[in-house]
């Protein structure tokens, strides 16, 4: 494998008594796209949600094993820095209703209480909205409120507010599915061209939407990683018999 | 058949709400005209001069009511402003930090507690703990020290409010969605920069909701502020000074009132305290949807 960004090693999450992951082991490539996909909980949000340490918040979770970035050990680097360098879009898009455009987009260094002259903050808005196709869409209002746009506009927000921070990693949970087609494959465009730049991981209910945009493919399966392969190996010749049963539409 | 007794009786509940929606509001302007007419010797013999007026002497049959206008507004306000820091900390401990929990329950049960207190049990603790406590103050400050006075009332006050806006507002933070919450964090927040910076600007009207029903619980409480406030119809010059609340004059002169026109003159403070709470809550409704279209 190429360049390997993250690596997880024998990572188990539970929930009580529940154990929701049961020791992944999986590298995950730079500046590229890879896909979880799996029927529902199958566990991919959940080793989604570990990588930044969002599971933190939950008190009845408990997470074991390691996963590296950089080879560094994330559980032991500071919470607040890790989810700086890596990124997050959410199910739903989340843009913080208080604030106005240009507010969201600069809510990372605002909530962090990093100070930005003025210059700096127009750059970083222009840069960050051109970089999700948005800016032409709201360049003229850019101090009107979030919610005043439309949802996939204010999906592209929440990623211009994740690439503001200049993150290496780029997590989205299921980032497409409250979202129309056309929004949807507005989306999916510009994960493609964000992996020039950004290692992007995409937990996706969409079969298609993990063959169209994906480079590498993981099939998880109660809790376990039954396949992690080429998207196109994963698609065309997948080795594992459950593998092949959920991408012809036998369940899931 | 069963179906027109239920229309029957759809139609018999509506009729029900509606005379009683109907009936609070004829209450209400009873209310207000049955105070007017009473208070109408007063404002014929005060004039308008009445609402300006420095001194309360009802020997010389000088009625002003400035001193308890003031003496109301400073104590409300000033209690109102000494419990705002514990009643946050006590919303977001319950709303945000502990939202469930046997501890969480004996808190909120507690807090909810203090509501229950009859006022005059307020007033007498008091009077006995928080008086004795300022007069040292004082005395120390080489002041006159009684002790009693808008301090003392507004401390205690300010205890009393902490229930209502608590309850209120620990509701609307334990409902702050956790797709914002999420947000914040995946952006590398901390749980105090979560809080000063998502949770209370998302939920300002909420709380300013709150304040605005303990700062009407303030306007007319009585018993504890007749016993700790010091009874000096007179303006008060600083915070310290004994002084005197519109509901306070009525409950303790209203039995002693001879003439027509004292007796009068308390009923139309009732009336203007009346006028008055109405007003500032109005216009705190105004800034609480103004607050809220803004965002």
């Amino acid at each position: 494998m190429e360049s390997a960004i993250l690596r997880t090693e024998n990572l188990k999450v539970s929930f009580g008594n529940t154990l929701v992951l049961k020791g992944i082991n999986m590298d995950i490539p730079e500046k590229r796209v890879t896909a979880f996909m799996g029927p529902s909980g199958c566990g991919k949000t959940t080793i989604l949600r570990a990588i930044n340490r969002m599971h933190d918040l939950t008190p009845e979770a408990k997470v074991e094993g390691k996963i590296r970035l950089h080879y560094e050990d994330v559980y032991e680097m500071d919470a607040m820095q890790l989810r700086r360098n890596v990124g997050m879009v959410f199910q739903r898009p989340n843009p913080f209703p208080t604030m106005s455009i240009r507010e969201n987009v600069l809510s990372g260094f605002m909530l962090n209480g990093i100070k930005l002259k003025k210059l700096e903050k127009e750059e970083i808005t222009e840069d960050a909205l051109k970089k999700v196709a948005l800016w032409d869409e709201v360049k003229d209002k850019l101090h009107v409120r979030s919610t005043s746009l439309s949802g996939g506009q204010q999906q592209r927000l929440c990623l211009a507010r994740a690439i503001a921070m200049k993150p290496e990693v780029i997590l989205l949970d299921e980032p497409t599915s409250a979202l129309d087609p056309l929004s949807t494959s507005k989306i999916e465009d510009l994960l493609y061209e964000l992996k020039a730049n950004y290692t992007l991981v995409i937990v996706t209910h969409n079969m298609q939407q993990a063959a169209r945009i994906s480079d590498m493919t993981a099939f998880f399966y109660l809790g376990e990683l039954l396949e992690y392969d080429d998207t196109k190996k994963v698609f065309t010749n997948p080795k594992n018999e459950k593998t092949q049963n959920y991408i012809t539409g036998r369940f899931g | 058949m069963k179906n027109r007794w239920l229309v029957l009786e759809n139609k018999i509940f509506v009729r029900w709400l509606s005379f009683v929606s109907i009936l609070t509001m004829i209450l209400l302007l009873i209310f207000f005209i049955t105070l007017t007419v009473s208070s109408w010797p007063a404002i014929k013999a005060n004039g308008i001069g009445f609402l300006w007026g420095k001194t309360w002497d009802p020997v010389a049959n000088h009625f002003g009511m400035l001193p308890f206008l003031a003496g109301t507004i400073i104590t409300s306000f000033l209690s109102l402003l000494i419990s705002i820091p514990f009643s946050i900390a006590a919303a977001l401990f319950l709303g945000e930090y502990f939202p469930k929990g046997a501890i969480t329950d004996i808190f909120r049960n507690a807090i909810e507690i203090l509501a229950a207190i009859p006022t005059v049990v307020y007033g007498f603790w008091g009077l006995y703990t928080i008086a004795p406590l300022v007069g040292k103050f004082e005395l120390k400050m080489h002041m006159p020290a009684p002790g009693v006075g808008i301090l003392t009332a507004s401390i205690v006050l300010s205890i009393m409010l902490i229930p209502y806006s608590v309850s209120l507002m620990r509701q609307v933070i334990s409902m702050t969605p956790t797709t914002l919450k999420e947000a914040a964090y995946a952006l590398g927040s901390t749980r105090s920069e979560v809080i000063t910076r998502i949770i209370l600007p998302s939920n300002i009207s909420g709380i300013s909701a709150g304040f605005l029903l303990s700062l009407g619980r303030a306007l007319g409480e009585t018993m504890a502020v007749t016993i700790l406030i010091g009874n000096s119809p007179e303006l008060p010059r600083n915070i310290f000074s004994p002084a005197y609340t519109m509901a306070s004059v009525i409950a303790n002169e209203f039995t002693e009132a001879i003439g027509d026109v004292y007796l009068s003159s308390l009923i139309e403070i009732g009336l203007m305290l009346f006028i008055i709470t109405t007003i500032i809550n109005l216009l705190g409704r105004l800034v609480i949807k103004k607050i809220s279209y803004s965002l």
